[in-house]
This record gives C-alpha cells, sequence and structure tokens, in this order.
C-alpha cells in the first residue's frame, strides 16, 4: 500500500512505457527537425553537447510570443508590454524552480554561458582580484571558462592556475587541493566536461573552497540538460549554463549567483533597464537581477527557455540522464570493439559524450564521412585545446546524446564508423 | 555528395605515404599553417635555386585531405619557376572553390583535388598548404629584400 503514491506518480509522466523506460519514439515526435533527411537518409543527430534540438511546446512558445506578445518588457503600460513582460518575468522563476535558487533576484538572463563568466570575470573578478591574485581552474576548461579569467588576470596582474587531469580525464582532488594557496581568489570549474564527458566532483570541490572561504564558480553548461542541478545543495557561489544545451534556442543563458554576491559586484554592462535613476553626472542602480540586465534582452530566448524547461521537467531529470547514460555506455562498448579505436576520456563518472580517434584516421575525415551517412557528430577540439594538448591530439570526433536519441541511433553510429574503416583501406 | 570523389585512390595514397615529408634544414624560407577548425598544423620549408622553387619539404598534422594536398603541392611545384607556382597557387584555389572552373591546363595528379568543392566545410584542409606555401614564398622574397637593402 505504500508504494503507491509512487506508481501514481510515475503514471503521470506520459513520456514513460508501462515498464516505467522513456518512451523515446513518442518523445521524438515532438522533436520535427528529427524528421529531417540528410544526403537522403534520415538524421541522427549526435551532437546534442553543442547544441540540443528545440521541442515543439519551446518552437510554440517563441511562435506565440512573436505572433501574441511581441513588445519591449519592463517599460510599457500597454497590454502586449505588460503580458510580454509577465512571460519574461515567468521564465525567470521557472529558471529558479528549476536550479532551486533562494530567489529570482540570483537569476540573471544573459547570452549564454560564455556571457555569464565574462560577466563575473568583469564584474567581480575587476572588484575582487589584486597583483598577486590566483584563479585556479582545471585542465579540462571550454575556453569560456579559461580566456575571461586570462583577461582578467591580464588587467589585474593575478595568475591563473590550472589543475591536472589524470589518464582518464579526471580531475582528482587530491591534486587540486595541492594548487590552493593563500592567494587563491576563485576556484571556476566545470560541472561536466564537454570534451571528455567527465562529470568532476563539484560538491567537494565546493566544500574544500569554502573551507578557505574561496568563492566557486561552476560552468554548468553540460550539466544543466543531464543532472539535477540544485545551487543550494551544490551550495556555488555562480553557476553558469545556455539555453541551446538544454532544448531552449540560442542567445539566451543564465548566470545564478549568490544574492549578497550580486549586491556588492558592480553593474558590467550598463544602459537601460538596469538603472533606477539617470541624471548626467551620476546614476542609481536598479535592483538584483535587473542591474545586470541593461538593453533590452532576448525576451523571446527567455520565454523559449521557459517551455524548455517545462518540457524538461515533464519528462524529469533522472530519466533523461538513465537513459543517455545507457545509450552513451552501449556506445561505448561497441565502438571499442572497433580495431584502432580509442576512447578519449573514460571517467568512472561521466555525461553522455563520447569522445574518440581511430588509428591512422583524422577525426575530420571520421566527421565527413559520418555527415555522407546522415550521422552528425562534431569533430575537432571542442573550445578545449588544452584538454587535447594534454592527451596530445590535434582532435576527437564526440558523439553526445540527448534526450530522443534511441538505440537505433547507436546502430547508426558504429555502421558510420565502420564505414569509415572501409573508405580508408 | 559521393565520399569516392573526395578520397580518391590519389587522395588516399598521398595520404597514407606522403611525399616531400620532413624540413629542409638549412631553408631558405619557411612558414607555418594553422586551420583552428580542425587543429591542422603544418609546415612548409623551401630552398631557392634562382627564380625556381629548388626544393620544397612539408611535415604537421592533418586530415587526408590535408595531407593529400600538402604532398600533391610539393610534387606539383618542386623545380617549378616561382611565377609558374603563383600561377598555379590561383588554379589550383579556383579549382578547389568555384563549381564551374576547369583549369585551363591540365593540373595532373591535382585534378584529384576536384572533389572538394563538393564538399565546402573542407575547402580549407585542402588549401592550407598553399596558403602556407605562398606566405613561404612571400616571407622569402622579404627576407631577401631585407638582405639587399642592408647591403
Ligand atoms: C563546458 C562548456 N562551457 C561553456 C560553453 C559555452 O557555451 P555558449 O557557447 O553557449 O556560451 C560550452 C559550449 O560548448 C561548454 O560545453
Amino acid at each position: 500500500m505504500s508504494a503507491r503514491p509512487a506508481v501514481a506518480a510515475q503514471v503521470v509522466n506520459r513520456w514513460l512505457r508501462a515498464d516505467g523506460t522513456l518512451d523515446v519514439a513518442l518523445l521524438r515526435g515532438q522533436f520535427p527537425i528529427l524528421q529531417r533527411q540528410v544526403n537522403g537518409r534520415p538524421l541522427v543527430y549526435l551532437d546534442s553537447a553543442a547544441s540540443a534540438q528545440m521541442p515543439l511546446p519551446v518552437l510554440a512558445a517563441v511562435d506565440h510570443y512573436h505572433r501574441e506578445l511581441h513588445s519591449n518588457v519592463h517599460r510599457g503600460v500597454h497590454t502586449l508590454s505588460q503580458q510580454a513582460t509577465a512571460a519574461f518575468e515567468g521564465s525567470r522563476e521557472k529558471v529558479r524552480a528549476f536550479i532551486n535558487a533562494r530567489s529570482v533576484r540570483e537569476i540573471v538572463f544573459v547570452r549564454g554561458t560564455t556571457e555569464a563568466i565574462n560577466l563575473v570575470a568583469q564584474s567581480w573578478g575587476r572588484q575582487n582580484l589584486r597583483a598577486g591574485d590566483e584563479i585556479l581552474i582545471t585542465h579540462l576548461e571550454h575556453h569560456a571558462n579559461i580566456v575571461p579569467w586570462q583577461l582578467l588576470c591580464q588587467t589585474a596582474g593575478a595568475r591563473l592556475v590550472a589543475a591536472p587531469l589524470n589518464a582518464r580525464g579526471e580531475v582528482e582532488l587530491e591534486a587540486l587541493q595541492k594548487l590552493i594557496s593563500a592567494r587563491t581568489r576563485l576556484i571556476a570549474v566545470a560541472h561536466v566536461s564537454n570534451a571528455l564527458g567527465t562529470v568532476l566532483p563539484v560538491r567537494d570541490i565546493v566544500q574544500l573552497a569554502h573551507a578557505r572561504g574561496i568563492p566557486v564558480l561552476l560552468d554548468g553548461a553540460q550539466a544543466i540538460a543531464h543532472e539535477a542541478v540544485d545551487v543550494q545543495a551544490l551550495d556555488c557561489d555562480f553557476y553558469a549554463f545556455s539555453g541551446h544545451k538544454l532544448y531552449g534556442p540560442t542567445g539566451i543563458g543564465v548566470l545564478y549567483a549568490r544574492e549578497a554576491l550580486l549586491r556588492q559586484m558592480p553593474p558590467w554592462q550598463a544602459g537601460g533597464d538596469m538603472i533606477l535613476t539617470v541624471s548626467i553626472d551620476r546614476s542609481t542602480w536598479n535592483d538584483l537581477p535587473w542591474k545586470f540586465e541593461a538593453g533590452t534582452p532576448n525576451i523571446s530566448g527567455a520565454i523559449g527557455l521557459g517551455a524548455a524547461i517545462d518540457f524538461v521537467e515533464s519528462v524529469g531529470r533522472p530519466v533523461i540522464a538513465a537513459h543517455e547514460r545507457a545509450l552513451a555506455v552501449r556506445a561505448s562498448a561497441q565502438l571499442q570493439e572497433l580495431p584502432g579505436l580509442r576512447l578519449i576520456g573514460t571517467a568512472q563518472h561521466k555525461a553522455a559524450v563520447v569522445s574518440f580517434t581511430m588509428d591512422g584516421i583524422h577525426p575530420h575525415d571520421i566527421g565527413t564521412i559520418l555527415d555522407t551517412e546522415a550521422v552528425a557528430i562534431r569533430t575537432g577540439h571542442h573550445c578545449a585545446m588544452p584538454v587535447m594538448e594534454y592527451y596530445n591530439l590535434p582532435a576527437t570526433a564526440r558523439a553526445s546524446f540527448g534526450c530522443y536519441n534511441s538505440a537505433s541511433d547507436v546502430e547508426r553510429l558504429i555502421a558510420a564508423v565502420a564505414r569509415v574503416r572501409e573508405v580508408f583501406n | 555528395m559521393d565520399l569516392r570523389d573526395l578520397y580518391r585512390e590519389v587522395i588516399l595514397d598521398h595520404n597514407r605515404s606522403p611525399r616531400n615529408f620532413g624540413r629542409l634544414e638549412p631553408a631558405d624560407a619557411t612558414a607555418a599553417g594553422h586551420n583552428p577548425l580542425c587543429g591542422d598544423k603544418l609546415n612548409v620549408t623551401l630552398r631557392l635555386d634562382g627564380d625556381r622553387l629548388g626544393d620544397v619539404r612539408f611535415d604537421g598534422q592533418g586530415c587526408a585531405i590535408s595531407v593529400a594536398s600538402a604532398s600533391l603541392m610539393t610534387e606539383a611545384v618542386k623545380g617549378k619557376k616561382l611565377a609558374d607556382v603563383e600561377q598555379l597557387y590561383r588554379e589550383v584555389h579556383a579549382l578547389l572553390t568555384d563549381q564551374n572552373y576547369t583549369p585551363p591546363t591540365d593540373l595532373g595528379k591535382l585534378m584529384a583535388l576536384g572533389g572538394v568543392r563538393e564538399f565546402p566545410v573542407r575547402v580549407k584542409c585542402a588549401s592550407l598548404c598553399w596558403h602556407t606555401l605562398h606566405a613561404a614564398l612571400e616571407s622569402g622574397r622579404n627576407a631577401a629584400s631585407a638582405k639587399v637593402s642592408t647591403e
């Protein structure tokens, strides 16, 4: 009897089959782009780590905004502006609930992960970094979590320090801990690596850092669609992610920051919307979070992101994560069977990313051949050149999975990779 | 799009066993080319012989198209008059990018690169070596003229 509520809760999830597994066919029906043909064959989309596709409710929400609500936010007495503002701010509340922030004042809309990190570097960083200070990152970061700190370090006379990886592509806590010094002012690390799929021990990293009074920024670009992210449980100080990796539109993203930090931070960009009063001599800043949102924001993007969050919640992040992980494990196992194939990034705790190389065949050639088979993967350095340097590789091929991928996608991938060998023999 | 048109036998062969692979030391001119999109890195070293390209070698890391194109290039330009090398540079560029281009004379094995233009994202792979050679020749010219001016 006591099991009843749980069973009832499962039945409500319309994306699950009776046996509790994800009904992928049903879910795929929500993604019109997956009906596309490429080179005369049905598309197999294995590049969700770059950008995840958008489901119908997201397309509909963006379309509805453009047809019915389009107007500027926060500044109109007329109906359209009021409704657009309500939808825009409604999305902010959805984001807040999604990552369990305490307040919408902690949710700043930005262009994406890159802009979120630049905001922290330019606002918090300039205010808090002095000559001789250090920022600690890791060797697996995306360029978006390296270069903004380099720029900051150059202006502040500070130093960027990177924790090493082990052969599996993991960041070991002890190695990271050794690099924390009395001058460390910030630790900025990926939650999940885009190039290797490694899930970092972020909870432990935050604990280590906080024990020394050091704030932590988490680059959540690759985690947000694949893990249940709870910023209070993580206890991080900043969390950055992009809408387009969460089944939402491009050009919208989120910076979560602790309210106490945001209060102290100076504005980054200035202009309309971020002020309360302006005279020629001086201005006063708007309340949080608008103090950090100068100019007309990406309104349709934010509304689309809100719809994407509703969609992801309707499926459930644990369901998505388990489904994708199973596909990635299956793909990894089958790829490893192929002669001359090497998996890059074999962390124990891994997300749904499979990076690999093939003996004597450059990843770029793999990518082209797979594309002729309508299998879309990413090849290159994945904006993580230090990772490539670490493995002494020019590039890798990377297949990444989303909620809509199926077992047959894995089969098509394996067959296409086998075809690569044929072409080269 | 036919893969066989991109990965022709000649291309696969030159990728497997690149000709003129390595570095000339000393060299009259060198240049390094980099294609950040795919991480291709290529060095070209060359020696001049009067108004001719006496010898040329390349090394580096790259995809099949990039390695084969560089290998084919070194074969094609070695011993040629510099003016003819420039002319060939322009013709290959047109062959790689212009759908309707037919070279005025048969470019020999270089014609194997004709399939690349069906794959626009791969054009840079094939042209990297030519741009690098061009840069090396330019630097050779500048070094020579610099030498002249200091004498
Ligand atoms: C780990 C990681 N960080 C940052 C980014 C940058 O995200 P965006 O380009 O949306 O700003 C990406 C996207 O590839 C990523 O994977």
